[in-house]
């Protein structure tokens, strides 16, 4: 199976170590109506990348482009987990057991049907291969278009 | 062909003997005749009968563009005013131009001769159609080109710059073969070609000599892709003659220096010391032959090396290398002298990284620290972190392996580097300020 379709659209964005950059980048996305659902930030001591899960991804991608930023889009699968004690602890077990590599992780702040919404960033290669174990398992994934309205 | 075979290609020994007999009566020319060349001797301490071998040329002093401006406008003239059949000037960057002279025999003997040899090198025979599109007047490049294409026996056509579509027709319905201008112009032409229709397969052009400002190699590769034909370097300057000090040959090995009658030298910017064969520094240069204008050890600013080992060519010229940048942008770190085109030279390699770079040398303790900006473009983006600290790691390895020295790259967000006239700052240099 292919888990084309069944990918979220994440936007990441590029930020020095400097104050006030993280309020210029949400301040620039809310002025233009864009809601942010979920997001991380990874850091060094030099910068830090922005990963965000919108209403609008395509839109924020353009809209912070335009105003200097270095934007990139990514593909992360978002998937529904168990709001359980080892819920997330059973869904890493899986894609170990798969082979397959975490990147990076976050979770949404709503659930979905009563499941925490955790999104999973692996290599390329490896995202039929997440969707397919994970579903196997009983953990549905989301679709961009339900992510994105959330 | 070879323009001058005896002069050319020459034994290497023969020729040095040849350097010191021309120097010495050089020496004793300047210093009889222009007073601020005795004087300079005198101060140095130095007498032109002293000179006894190449390796004492160490001893004589520099000149500078200062000497030109003190003596302003004729004080370093060597021959009599009625010698003089011409004089050429350049607009001086500060203040007052620089006015050279030059005698018959330096026209004739020396400079066409030199431009014979370079439109050689670049392929250039009599039945070739010289088309000169640098500037004539004051500037030397035009008429330089003018006379030493009329002595190869070239039909000359005196185009001048400017009027770029007339240039075009110019060259197509008279056949030009060879093209001489600034790589700026030539590019200007091409773009003006494609912008107006303009078929250039219907030219003849087949070689070009491009010169009198510093280009590169991808600037060489886009000229001789758009206007299909063979790109060389000319280097010359109005101090040492115009154009004609240097050219390069079918080889593109670096460019062959008339060092019989230019004799160039490679210092550190700093120390005014000879540096080894090979090795980047401040190319100087001492007129040999030239009459009315001799320069002594003058301080060109550019920055260059020389190879020594005869070309493949058959001539057996010293050889500098194109021109890496200038004296007054080197920056000294840790000891160590850095042209920011060397490390220019080592962002190219990487994908979306050469454009927007700044240098920031600072002082931790009593170590210079380099830091190396680099606004992260869209090519190097990545969401993840390691993938953007391995572009900062590669980037520190290679200018590590390059240039021998630590740097730190920092990546920081698009347009942050200061950019002033469209052009980014390249370098801010802080230890001044905190007190050395």
């Amino acid at each position: 199976m292919s888990a084309e379709g069944k990918l979220t659209k994440q936007v990441s964005v590029f930020l020095e170590n400097k104050s006030g950059r993280l309020a210029d980048v949400c301040r620039t996305l809310g002025e233009h109506g864009i809601n942010i659902r979920a997001l991380c930030i990874a850091d060094t001591s030099d910068f830090g990348i922005l990963r965000l899960i919108v209403n609008r991804p395509d839109d924020a991608t353009t809209i912070l482009r335009d105003a200097g930023f270095s934007v990139g889009e990514t593909n992360v699968i978002a998937v529904q987990i168990p709001d359980v004690p080892g819920g997330l602890g059973m869904a890493l077990a899986l894609l170990e057991g798969a082979g397959v590599n975490v990147e990076y992780m976050y979770a949404f702040f709503t659930r979905i049907e009563g499941n925490a919404v955790v999104l999973f960033r692996v290599a390329d290669d490896s995202t039929d291969k997440t969707v397919e174990v994970l579903e196997a398992a009983g953990c549905s994934t989301v679709s961009a278009e339900d992510v994105y309205a959330l | 062909m070879i323009w001058d075979p005896y002069h050319e290609c020459m034994d290497i020994e023969q020729r040095q003997d040849l350097q010191l007999f021309r120097l010495k009566e050089q020496l004793a020319r300047m210093t009889a005749n222009v007073p601020h060349y005795a004087a300079k001797l005198r101060e140095a301490g130095v007498e032109a009968g002293g000179i006894q071998s190449l390796d004492d040329m160490r001893h004589l002093p520099f000149m500078s563009k200062d000497d030109l401006r003190e003596t302003y406008p004729f004080g370093l003239f060597a021959a009599p005013m009625e010698d003089v059949v011409r004089l050429h000037a350049s607009s001086g960057t500060t203040g007052k131009p620089i006015v050279v002279g030059y005698t018959r025999e330096d026209i004739h003997n020396v400079w066409a001769q030199t431009i014979a040899r370079s439109i050689c090198c670049a392929g250039g025979h009599r039945s070739d159609i010289l088309h000169v599109s640098y500037g004539y007047g004051l500037f030397t490049g035009g008429l330089g080109l003018h006379y030493g294409g009329e002595l190869l026996g070239c039909t000359v056509i005196p185009m001048s710059a400017g009027n770029t579509k007339r240039q075009l027709l110019m060259m197509r319905d008279l056949g030009s073969t060879i093209l001489a201008c600034t790589p700026s112009y030539a590019l200007t032409l091409a773009d003006a070609a494609e912008a107006e229709g303009f078929d250039v397969s219907e030219l003849k052009l087949r070689s070009g000599i491009f010169g009198a400002e510093p280009w590169s190699d991808s600037a060489r590769a886009i000229v001789e892709e758009k206007l299909g034909l063979s790109a060389h370097d000319i280097y010359g300057l109005t101090e040492i003659i115009g154009p004609g000090v240097a050219n390069d040959c079918e080889a593109k090995q670096g460019l062959h220096v008339f060092d019989d009658h230019f004799l160039p030298e490679i210092i550190d910017p700093v120390s005014g010391e000879p540096m080894p064969p090979g090795e980047l520094g401040e190319l100087v240069f001492t007129c040999l032959t030239k009459r009315a204008f001799p320069v002594l050890r003058f301080r060109t600013r550019d920055i260059s090396s020389l190879n020594y080992e005869p070309c493949a060519c058959g001539r057996t010229h010293a050889r500098m290398s194109r021109i890496r940048g200038r004296t007054d942008d080197m920056l000294i770190i840790r000891g160590v002298n850095v042209f920011p085109s060397q490390i220019e030279h080592v962002l190219v390699g990487f994908e979306g990284v050469a454009p927007h770079y700044q240098l920031v040398i600072s002082r931790e303790g009593h170590l210079d620290v380099l830091e190396i900006r680099v606004e992260v473009a869209p090519e190097i983006f990545s969401d993840t972190v390691r993938a953007l600290e391995d572009i900062e790691k590669r980037i520190e390895r290679e200018i590590d392996s390059v240039l021998n020295l630590h740097a730190r790259v920092k990546l920081v967000e698009p347009k942050t580097i200061e950019r002033s006239e469209g052009k980014a700052k390249r370098v801010i240099d802080l230890r001044d300020k905190e007190g050395a």
